[in-house]
């Protein structure tokens, strides 16, 4: 750690002349002050519009031409900022996330062209499609009650346009100091000579005191919540349900059964509701099953959830659906797992585990999660033991708790009837 | 994988003012790689990349065809390779492969069908077992292709709700006719009239090894991996029947299309033209004027449309490479208020690369990114096969890839421009407009046909 607060994560790897940088901010969609729904995302994009040193575009550039691609991103409890670059720009990645976190250049001009280009984004990715949103933005308000939980973390437009170069500058103030961030470099560098380069670009940034994170905890479902919304341009219904899960970080061990449940249910043709809802019932046309709303199962904090989703055939109802479901969930409560189940559902998480981190970017930015909302980088390293010590019966005893009066259910409605 | 949280006491230094410099270029390792072509035909490249203890696979088919209910017949043997085989049912099948730690899926476009996925290291042996009985013996079950057939029914009315799918399919049939390219997407109808048994016929025909490719990347030894590969598909036989695709017709010159999708927020733009394959002499000046006009962020095309007028969230200019042609599309979607200002930017832009040619400092940048992302995209396992298999499935090989760093070095500003006049310039580009058509006007730009 330094001085200032901010915690430098290491990871030398010299296999190729690669290079990742990110910087990760302990403050995402739960975050947002109400009536500035979205403030999260628009500031991650208005970090890209100069800085200290650089002008509008430099920063894009300077990637680039040094061979290099750049991305930023917001979720619920977070917003990262990342460069992957040949390892002779290091230097230069550094200089780049260090003068932003110094001071973003945030003007009038460029908040206006970003909450344009922000509303494109959000017509392209919801509104001009079918199924927009569906269902990391529809379900959490029938999931949750606070407002932190419940909001649209896109944005209202009219919110979106009434964001300040005021608001934006308290914002960072508050949420972009060096003692609330993880900067992590993974790559081909010596560790020493990483170090002092760190040293040299991040240690002058003044200290500031990292913002008191609130509680965002609340009770679990009494009984089933419903919601439909109309989806004038879906062809198809679909129905998702979520129920709440145990604090993936203060539970973990709670937690992870939930991580094979999801592939026990639906990873695959061999799969119990692939079986069930696509082979056998032929309601359904395509679902899956997940931790996290943002299919997030290690970068999210409590409260989160366990999803299913599934696009279905007109003639079969969502309830239908979710009734065959209950009864794969309770046969699967009762009798367990099958012989070899466990066993072949664990090799296919590792794989997949290993899949996302055989980029340099993947493993940076798990790495950079694990080590900020669970404090803990060594839980990569560690997973694969982990995920050996889930039990059938933690599995069962998983499925167990997805019953219909726990759930959230979301139906989306196609043609816009209600 | 091993991680440290670094502690440190530290001192203040001064505030940087300039931009660090770039250290020397770094050496990229070239990593091992071994070839055989099998008695068959099947020709296997295996390449090793370690990292996590995975293998990444890409068995690529040719598959062309011209038949009208082809694509129809192609997308359903696809969806349903894997839904039993002589000896074992769906259920098995995907049991035996999620043990492996391995999930494999299987994709055609009008060009071929790749049979692709990734597997524990320890289990390849197993995986190519897998391969073999299903290429050898895949049986498509009347029950589980009536099954795929409705599903893909509704799934391919979800993909024509979404306007990237609409307006992508009319650009293709206005560039391309009646070549199998306007129709890569099966029409509803043609896949009612598939049956099981065309598609046992349709295996027995195509799913053959001659003149197919076979990509192994990962944590493997490549000359031991040849004779794995050998012992498991060797007798995976027949002579290939695919035949090349006709070479896709000249561009034609048709007015600006306007297609109504009521209730459209947005107007959804693209353009489209030839390109040029990669072994051309000008493909690498093509790529990097490209790039320059809108083909990364730092382009004319984002800095202009997004980060200036604030039009779009994100507009692209891409090559892409088929059998039979290749070709250049720009894409932007814009709030429906601005569709003439944005297409006018488009167009001024597209102007301005065939009028004029790009800076020097331009030509560095985008020769750096080109460089740069091309090392980053192959520095995975899974994007080095797949990019092998693409390139080996044109007749291109790692030797292209190895060697195309140092064409790109070439590229003179000459070049560049030459390429920007004879790809950018709007006269050689078809227009393609799909939105909310009451409220878009697009006169200025010439004649308008409405769809």
């Amino acid at each position: 750690m330094l001085d200032n607060g901010l915690r430098v994560l290491l990871a030398p790897d010299r296999a190729s002349p690669v290079v990742a940088v990110a910087v990760y901010y302990d403050v995402g969609i739960r975050s947002e002050p109400e009536g500035r729904t979205g403030f999260a995302h628009l500031f991650e994009h208005l970090m890209f519009q100069g800085s200290a040193n650089l002008e509008k575009l430099e920063h894009f550039r300077y990637v680039q031409s040094s061979g290099g691609t750049f991305n930023g991103s917001t979720h619920l409890d977070y917003t990262n900022y990342f460069e992957v670059l040949p390892s002779n720009a290091l230097s230069r990645g550094l200089f780049l996330e260090a003068d932003r976190m110094r001071s973003p250049r945030i003007t009038e001009e460029n908040l206006a062209n970003q909450i344009a280009v922000v509303k494109e984004e959000i017509r392209v990715n919801v509104m001009n499609r079918p199924y927009g949103g569906f269902p990391w933005l529809l379900l959490p308000p029938v999931l949750f009650d606070s407002f932190a939980n419940a909001h649209n973390g896109y944005g209202d437009f009219v919110d979106l346009e009434s964001a300040t170069v005021a608001d934006a500058a308290d914002f960072f103030d508050r949420y972009y100091a060096p003692a609330n961030a993880v900067l992590t470099v993974v790559g081909d560098f010596d560790p020493d000579e990483a170090l002092a380069l760190v040293e040299e670009h991040f240690a002058d940034i003044p200290a500031r005191p990292a913002p008191v994170r609130p509680d965002f905890a609340e009770p679990d479902l009494d009984s089933e919540r419903r919601k439909s919304v109309p989806d004038r341009l879906a062809p198809l219904p679909a129905v998702a349900a979520g129920w709440r899960v145990p604090d993936p970080v203060g539970a973990y061990g709670d937690y992870l059964p939930f991580l094979v449940l999801g592939e026990v249910l639906t990873d695959g043709d061999a799969s119990r509701l692939e079986q069930r809802l696509v082979q056998k019932d032929r309601t359904v046309t395509q679902l899956a099953a997940y931790l996290g709303l943002m299919g997030d199962p290690f970068d999210v904090r409590d409260p989160t959830a366990f999803l299913l989703q599934a696009y279905h055939a007109p003639t079969a109802s969502a309830d239908q659906v979710l009734d065959a479901a209950t009864e794969e969930f309770e046969r699967l409560a009762t009798d367990g797992l099958q012989r070899g189940e466990l066993e072949r559902v664990r090799s296919r998480l590792l794989a997949q585990v290993f899949r996302d981190v055989d980029p340099v970017l993947g493993r940076t930015q798990v790495l950079a999660s694990a080590e900020l909302i669970h404090g803990r980088a060594e839980l990569l390293a560690e997973l694969p033991a982990r995920l050996a010590e889930v039990t059938a019966e933690q599995v069962a005893a998983a499925a167990a708790t997805l019953l219909p009066d726990r759930r959230a259910v979301l139906e989306i409605v196609p043609g816009g009837a209600q | 994988m091993t991680a440290t949280v670094v502690e440190s006491v530290t001192t203040p230094i001064p505030t940087p003012k300039v931009v660090p410099p770039l250290g020397p270029v770094p050496k990229v390792k070239q990593p091992t790689a071994a070839e055989r072509v099998l008695p068959s035909g099947l020709r296997v490249v295996a390449v090793r990349r370690p990292g996590v203890p995975l293998v990444e696979m890409r068995l690529r088919i040719p598959f062309g065809g011209t038949a009208t209910g082809h694509p129809a017949r192609s997308t359903l043997l696809s969806n349903t390779m894997l839904a039993g085989t002589a000896e074992r049912d769906q259920v098995e099948l995907a049991s035996a492969l999620q043990a492996l730690g391995s999930d494999l899926t299987v994709s055609s476009d009008s060009d071929r069908l790749v049979v692709s996925g990734a597997v524990l290291r320890t289990g390849l042996t197993d995986l190519l077992r897998i391969v073999a009985e299903v290429v050898g013996a895949a049986a498509y079950p009347s029950r589980e292709v009536a099954g795929e057939r409705d599903r893909l029914v509704e799934r391919l009315e979800m993909a024509r709700s979404q306007p990237s799918v609409l307006v992508g399919e009319a650009l293709n049939q206005r560039m391309y006719g009646n070549h199998p390219y306007a129709r890569e997407l099966p029409t509803v109808d043609t896949v009612r009239a598939v049956t099981a048994a065309q598609l046992r016929k349709l295996h027995a025909d195509r799913v053959r090894p001659d003149g197919a490719v076979l990509v192994l990347v990962g944590d493997l030894q490549p000359g031991r991996v040849l004779d794995t590969v050998e012992g498991a598909l060797g007798e995976w036989t027949g002579a290939g029947t695919a035949k090349p695709l006709p070479p896709v017709p000249p561009v034609p010159d048709l007015p600006t299309l306007l297609v109504d999708r009521p209730g459209s927020v947005q107007a959804s733009i693209r353009l489209g033209g030839p390109a040029v394959r990669r072994e051309a002499p000008d493909y690498p000046a093509l790529q990097l004027a490209n790039l320059a006009y809108g083909g990364y962020f730092s382009s004319r095309l984002v800095e202009n449309i997004r980060e200036d007028k604030g039009y779009t969230y994100g507009p692209h200019s891409r090559v892409s490479h088929s059998a039979a042609g290749s070709r250049l599309v720009i894409d932007a979607d814009v709030a429906t208020e601005v569709t003439a200002p944005a297409l006018l930017e488009i167009l001024y832009e597209l102007g301005r690369m065939a009028t004029l040619p790009i800076t020097p400092e331009e030509l560095e940048n985008v020769r750096q990114y080109a460089v740069g992302s091309l090392a980053m995209s192959l520095a995975t396992q899974a994007g080095l096969a797949s990019t092998l298999s693409a390139l080996i499935g044109v007749g291109l090989d790692l030797e292209w890839l190895r060697e195309h760093p140092r064409r790109l070095a070439a590229v003179t500003l000459e070049e560049t421009f030459a390429a920007a006049q004879a790809y950018l310039a709007p006269s050689r580009l078809l227009t393609v407009v799909l939105g909310e058509a009451s409220a878009i006007t697009l006169d200025a730009f010439g004649p308008v046909e409405l769809a």
